[in-house]
């Protein structure tokens, strides 16, 4: 208990800047999902061929090594350094974004052909279309998929000590260092990295209800709040990024 | 930029010095991806079956969850550290513990935590009539699940557990943090030493991808065949 009392306040800066990744990590490979997920669904072959090299070469090298073509490799050549906070969220949502916009590609093929050809019926514009028919649709199936890749992301980010920062993990092994205690200093890191994940784990849920509902489907076994709480179960898809 | 007009990007006289150590890694990187994964295999399976059990299943379940919800390289890290200290040193008897056995063996049973739920996808596909009818005919649970559950269930989740593999390979970069002598950490190792990272860690990303991206194909053509029946 004293253990824990004098080492907390440590660990929780180290889980702020674990979350700081997912987060940035997060956004920016969902910019980056979309982005490329939507072109790889294009007409010209030249968009759809950018997005297979994009993917294929970030889902193929670990983020790690990105992370340290970053950090070492680029000061080696130009003789400029990145900030590594920024190197690790680039590396980060590089790779996670690839496997994401495969995810955005599958969902938005999946949309009946149909629901296409209504709107090109009504004249949409491509943005209308987009925005008021396929998104929506598409949104609902890729939520399941991003709940994987939000957890893989964030399991991911503890790489990121190995270029320096201070993240759960290096906080564990420096008060393990410290203290000599292996199994307290790394079994504070184990809960916060569980807890952060059930966090993770229940926000996505609340999204995925919430985009059902828009398309009114309502969850299949009733939709009490307390059916957002049974066991999780992530990563039991194909595809897991690191 | 000492040589040449152009600036110095890349060395290839370098590029064919290091060649051969890297490979080296390569094949580190190829034996822990493939011992791990035999690992993952049967002890996925293993825990997939006990997870059938009333109150061990459920334990079972929640460690597995534990090991998935929380980074790879923590759990590496933690078992390092963990293991010369404590009892595990005899038990193990000959075999020494190298960072080798602590990064194969924690990265099977991190893998193990995703197979099992493959697996267990699987088994719970299989028809309940084939359930009965093994009870039918009286065949002991051993020839219950070796000779009709499991090959039933094993052939539809093969495209699954093969991106596995491929996930897999892919994470053993990550066992640079106990120092075992893979791709990355020779890279790591060679760059530091000639103060030439451009040329290592390039190299590791484009060997990386040499191998990622073909075994990428032969598992979409796996699947084609498997999901189709």
């Amino acid at each position: 208990m004293e253990f824990l009392q004098a080492q907390l306040p440590r660990y929780l800066d180290g889980a702020w800047i674990t979350i700081q990744l997912t987060l940035g990590g997060a956004i920016l490979a969902f910019v980056l999902a979309m982005l490329f997920g939507i072109m790889g669904t294009a007409r010209f072959w030249i968009l759809r061929a950018i997005t297979t090299v994009y993917v294929e070469v970030f889902r193929g090298i670990a983020a790690l090594v990105v992370m340290f073509w970053f950090v070492f490799a680029i000061p080696d050549m130009s003789g400029y350094e990145l900030d590594p906070m920024f190197a690790a969220i680039l590396a980060l949502g590089l790779n996670v974004g690839a496997y994401g916009a495969e995810v955005v590609r599958a969902a938005l093929n999946a949309v009946p052909r149909a629901q296409v050809e209504a709107t090109i019926a009504l004249n949409l514009s491509w943005f209308q279309r987009m925005r008021l028919v396929v998104l929506p649709q598409a949104w609902a199936q890729m939520l399941p998929t991003f709940g994987n890749l939000i957890i893989e992301l964030m399991k991911a980010t503890a790489v990121v000590y190995l270029v320096g920062i201070l993240d759960l993990t290096a906080v564990a092994r420096e008060v393990r260092t410290g203290t000599g205690e292996t199994i307290a200093a790394f079994g504070i890191a184990f809960v916060l990295y569980y807890l952060i994940a059930q966090v993770l784990i229940f926000g996505m849920r609340l999204l995925e209800r919430r985009a059902n509902a828009r398309l009114g489907r309502t969850p299949p076994s009733g939709g009490g709040l307390m059916n957002l709480l049974r066991p999780p179960s992530v990563g039991t898809r194909v595809g897991v990024a690191k | 930029m000492e040589n040449g007009s152009l600036p110095m990007f890349w060395d290839f006289e370098f590029t064919f010095e290091v060649m051969p150590s890297l490979l080296g890694g390569l094949w580190v990187t190829v034996q822990l991806t493939l011992i791990g994964y035999l690992i993952a295999l049967t002890l996925g399976l293993l825990i997939a079956i006990v997870r059938r059990v009333p109150i061990l299943g459920s334990v079972v379940h929640f460690v597995m969850e534990f090991i998935r919800t929380t980074p790879l390289i923590i759990q590496v890290v933690f078992v390092f550290f963990l293991l010369p200290a404590s009892l595990a040193i005899p038990l193990l008897g000959d075999v020494p513990i190298t960072a080798f056995t602590v990064g194969v063996v924690v990265l099977g049973i991190h893998y193990a935590a995703y197979t099992a739920e493959v697996y267990r996808s699987g088994i719970e596909g299989v028809a309940k009539g084939q359930w009965e009818a093994a009870r039918a005919l009286s065949l002991p649970t051993s020839r219950t699940w070796g000779a009709i559950v499991l090959p039933q269930a094993i052939r539809k989740v093969i495209p699954a557990l093969g991106n596995y593999l491929i996930s897999m390979f892919k994470d053993t970069p990550l066992l640079f943090a106990i120092g075992v002598a893979e791709l990355l950490t020779r890279a790591q190792r060679i760059g530091s030493e000639s103060f030439r990272m451009m040329e290592a860690i390039t190299l590791v990303g484009v060997l990386f991808l040499l191998v990622s991206i073909p075994s990428a194909i032969v598992i979409r053509r796996l699947e084609k065949r498997y999901v189709a029946v």
